[in-house]
């Protein structure tokens, strides 16, 4: 019993790799013999990014269970952060592989350092006082670098809030221009660091569940109560898992800000936390595959359904409220058991991987 | 059944305790909400290896005592010395590092967790590895799991659960959750185990091995045990030493046979269960 | 005088934030929801008016009252159809279709009036109190949105603590189970519940739409979230704390233009959100519940 259990975790979690390194596979085949179009090609990139953000935030929601609607905040920390590292080291490093990398592993960190310090006062508020919270957090973040300027030159960064006052050098260049937010970026970001970075942070998150950290969280998510009574420090690992996943976000941000030329504050606003928040629920809490199967078919089917031009985003929409209503409500499964009796099984799997 | 002695204060703990020091002693305990005094100068001592009972009508405050124990209410007043130490200022979590662990009336399991991971969630006291070295898997890592792993399994072994180990806590029929929530208490290597009504729910047969179970914890462990519990038998059958609440006020203390002949106790308590 | 002036108008939009909080606070209140939607209902309020006064040339006050009908019975349907079957569903799943119903409210907005910002002409008629000999101007409109303000939470006031319906929604609020026991119409007082708020949305709608004129199918969505905070901010759940916080975020944020930053008014708002749901964990008139043990 336990053996098949330990099992059926472990296999689980190598499907779920296995599925990633197999896309990663057959896009590179696609992309080799020219069948795939450079709208999709274009894709590739923010998909791996949106599928970052989602397993982050399903160590938020799913493993810790707290609601987080302000997820789109430390992806922006990571972005413009990141962002600004990598731009201030590819005028010394030529190559644009480590100007990314080191731009990563720097909106990792301050995506954390911020996730850690929102998250000490933060994490003591319960279910949506923590969501609105987090949310403000979201357009606080928003509301910061939209005003924020940072440029460099030969005496190094300078930084104004509000209005341009960096007042540059000879040869010196603007790198975060408030509401024009980053402009100029080298776009270093490739598919096969992005697939990259989704498998670390698989890793990350897998291994950190299953260690004395992740029972712990999850101790904490199923009964705060009777995990304080056996000594787990609940503010601790509130905060790790906070910060951990707020570092993931970070570093997926600076994934996705490099792969376009300019990126705004604005593009990770409460909308794209909520988008987010989407992922995780339609791919099941706590389930990772799940989090990167909602985020990649939802990153495509906008694009897919472009011929509906004008009704894209209604069709989306409705789409997303019967989902949730055929996931979650009886009759409702029922009613679609009865329609297709050869669904029957499909329909029982889904009620329990969504929410 | 053991006989209870007089320790040098005014308490009384089984004979063989005497010349050790008693685990957990309350001196005037009390706690009040707003005008109402839940638990008002409760005083008890218990003895390193005895099985004591707290008993009491409905809402005589015998989870509140455990709340207050356990610092998940802060005493209005009052002291508490577990093992001499003053538990005064202490979370629930430091106490539990001082060793005393509990169970819950109604039932608290984690339960998305394996059984196996709810025990071992218990053991964290005792793992020293950290974050990184879960997500590098260090050798760290593994030697501390291996040893926890194999603990786990003892533990459960006690109920015969390791069967059980892998299935989720939350599936598991009522009776083994109870039992779960034991075996998860006693992972934290307490000194003082609380239990809040151990044998709720469960059919005579089951309760007949529960009080074994509880017997030989406390002797494998050689720790003491203190129980909140509504079935008489087991009670009179296990316990040492009995302290009987009464609207938060202790009416009674003694062995068990004191207690079934206290006429404060009948009044307030065994006259209405007679019919039991 | 100015800083009177700020703060009257201050007041004002904190007066419309309150009446759109009052919709959040009492949905929540009752059906332990986040309704994401109710922003959108703002909008479809304000459009229902836009189209009545100007498209059809009805009298200002038809206007209104076909909005209030309108966003009354879209409440009552968005409640039935999406919110209804996952009464019992985890409350993520509920959200997700909060937001579902959020998105496409606004996409069907789109569809129906396109983007093009529509400019409202105010139903309250344009002219200024002059005070103090011409030192302090008060627009009629600010004036009308806090009396209409206070006429409002008056009403609700009573409604609640007074009437059978309102009794019902408290006794919905603290205990379904146990007020359904007692014969009360859960499900209808529900509805009743999301018909007013929705109701109070096309009011604040039409008040939000008079003050800052311009009209797109978005225009609910930022005065929804801040309304939303608002409600938080005063204690989700609490009639007074729904108008508490609306007007302290009203003057916040008014003030925060007026003398801080007009780029940074947003997050300064949220930013004073967070200090106080810090010190106050359940917000100004929350009540803190403490789990039993």
């Amino acid at each position: 019993m336990k053996n098949r259990l330990k099992n059926k975790t472990t296999r689980n979690n190598f499907i779920t790799y296995g599925v990633v390194i197999l896309i990663y596979i057959v896009m590179q085949i696609l992309t080799a013999s020219g069948s795939i179009s450079s709208t999709m090609q274009g894709l590739l990139v923010p998909i791996c990014a949106y599928v970052v953000m989602a397993i982050s935030l399903n160590l938020t929601v799913g493993i810790l269970g707290e609601l987080s609607l302000g997820h789109a905040g430390f992806m922006s920390v990571g972005a413009f952060t990141g962002v600004t590292a990598a731009m201030a080291l590819s005028g010394r490093v030529s190559s644009g592989i480590v100007c990314l990398i080191v731009g990563m592993v720097v909106g990792a960190v301050f995506a954390a350092i911020v996730g850690f310090l929102i998250g000490i006062p933060v994490l003591r508020l319960k279910g949506d006082y923590l969501a609105i919270v987090t949310l403000a957090f979201g357009e606080i973040i928003k509301g910061i670098f939209n005003n924020l300027y940072v440029g460099i030159d030969s005496n190094g960064l300078h930084m104004s809030l509000l209005s341009d006052k960096t007042d540059l050098a000879e040869g010196g260049k603007l790198i975060i221009g408030g509401p024009m937010g980053l402009t100029s970026i080298p776009r270093y970001s490739t598919f096969t660091i992005g697939i990259i970075l989704v498998i670390i942070t698989l890793i990350v998150v897998f291994h950190l569940v299953s260690s004395r950290q992740g029972r712990a969280i999850m101790a904490v998510r199923d009964n705060r109560i009777a995990a304080e009574s056996i000594g787990v420090n609940i503010t601790k690992y509130k905060l790790m898992a906070f910060t951990v996943s707020a570092a993931l976000a970070g570093a997926s941000g600076t994934l996705f800000a490099m792969n376009y030329s300019t990126i705004v504050a604005n593009k990770f606003d409460f909308n794209t936390s909520i988008l987010i928040l989407v992922f995780v629920v339609l791919g099941g809490l706590g389930n990772m595959l799940g989090s990167i199967i909602a985020a990649a078919a939802l990153t495509i089917l906008p694009e897919a359904l472009r011929q509906f031009a004008d009704y894209r985003m209604l069709v989306y929409a409705i789409v997303l409220i019967l989902v949730m209503l055929a996931t979650n409500n009886d009759t409702f499964k029922n009613f679609l058991r009865r329609l297709k009796p050869g669904h029957k099984k499909a329909a029982d799997e889904d009620g329990k991987e969504a929410v | 059944m053991a006989k209870l002695v007089k320790i040098p204060s005014n308490s009384m703990i089984p004979e063989r305790d005497i010349g050790k020091s008693p685990i957990l002693e309350c001196v005037n305990l009390g706690i009040q909400f707003g005008g109402l005094k839940a638990v008002d100068d409760f005083n008890l001592t218990i003895g390193r290896t005895e099985i004591a009972g707290l008993i009491g009508p409905n809402g005589a405050g015998k989870t509140t005592v455990f709340n207050l124990l356990t610092k998940v209410y802060q005493p209005t007043h009052g002291t508490i010395l577990l093992d001499g130490k003053d538990t005064h200022g202490m979370n629930t979590i430091q106490v539990n590092k001082a060793g005393i662990a509990r169970t819950f009336q109604n039932i608290r399991l984690f339960n998305d967790l394996s059984v196996e991971d709810n025990v071992k969630t218990a053991m964290e006291n005792g793992m020293t590895y950290n974050m990184w070295d879960g997500i590098f898997r260090t050798p760290k890592y593994w030697k501390q799991e291996k040893i926890a792993h194999e603990r786990a399994l003892e533990l459960l072994s006690i109920f015969r659960m390791e069967d059980m180990a892998g299935m989720k806590a939350g599936s598991l029929p009522y009776g083994a959750q109870r039992r779960l929530e034991i075996v998860r208490a006693l992972a934290t290597n307490p000194s003082l185990l609380l239990l809040d009504e151990p044998a709720a729910g469960m059919n005579p047969s089951e309760t007949a091995e529960l009080m074994e179970n509880i017997r030989k914890i406390r002797d494998t462990f050689q720790i003491a045990v203190l129980l909140i519990e509504h079935d008489m038998s087991l009670v009179m059958n296990i316990c040492e030493g009995l302290c009987v609440l009464n609207f938060g006020k202790v009416i009674a203390k003694g062995t068990p046979q004191d207690i079934q002949s206290n006429p404060a106790v009948i009044e307030a308590y065994l006259g209405k269960q007679k019919e039991r | 005088m100015t800083f009177l002036s700020f703060l009257i108008s201050g007041i004002s939009l904190g007066s419309i934030y309150a009446i759109i909080a009052l919709g959040y606070t009492m949905v929540y209140g009752i059906a332990k929801m986040l309704n994401f939607a109710h922003g959108d209902v703002i909008m479809v309020g304000a459009y229902i008016c836009f189209y009545a006064t100007t498209r059809f040339e009805l009298p200002a006050i038809v206007g209104v009252i076909l909005a209030i009908i309108v966003c009354t019975v879209l409440g009552i349907v968005i409640e039935r159809l999406a919110y209804k079957p996952l009464r019992a569903a985890p409350i993520l799943a509920v959200l997700i279709t909060a937001i579902g119903v959020s998105y496409f409210l606004q996409n069907a907005a789109l569809l129906l009036w396109s983007s093009n910002p529509k400019v409202f002409t105010s139903v309250i008629p344009k002219g200024n109190i002059s005070l103090f000999g011409g030192q302090l101007t008060i627009p009629y409109v600010t004036l009308v949105t806090i009396v209409v303000c206070i006429i409002i939470m008056i009403a609700l006031v009573w409604f609640t603590s007074k009437t059978k319906m309102g009794k019902a929604m408290r006794a919905c609020s603290e205990d379904k189970g146990a007020a359904q026991l007692m014969g009360i119409n859960v499900n209808g007082t529900i509805s009743l519940t999301f018909a007013i708020g929705s109701g109070l949305a096309a009011i604040a709608g039409v008040l939000l739409c008079s003050a800052y004129p311009t009209l797109v199918p978005t225009t609910g969505s930022m005065p929804g979230i801040k309304a939303f905070t608002a409600a938080v901010f005063g204690g989700i759940g609490s009639i007074p704390g729904a108008l508490l916080g609306g007007v302290l975020l009203g003057i916040i944020e008014i003030f925060a233009k007026a003398y801080i930053s007009t780029q940074l008014s947003d997050a300064i708002v949220f930013a004073v959100l967070i200090v106080v749901l810090i010190v106050r964990p359940a917000g100004l008139l929350g009540k803190q519940v403490r789990e039993k043990v």
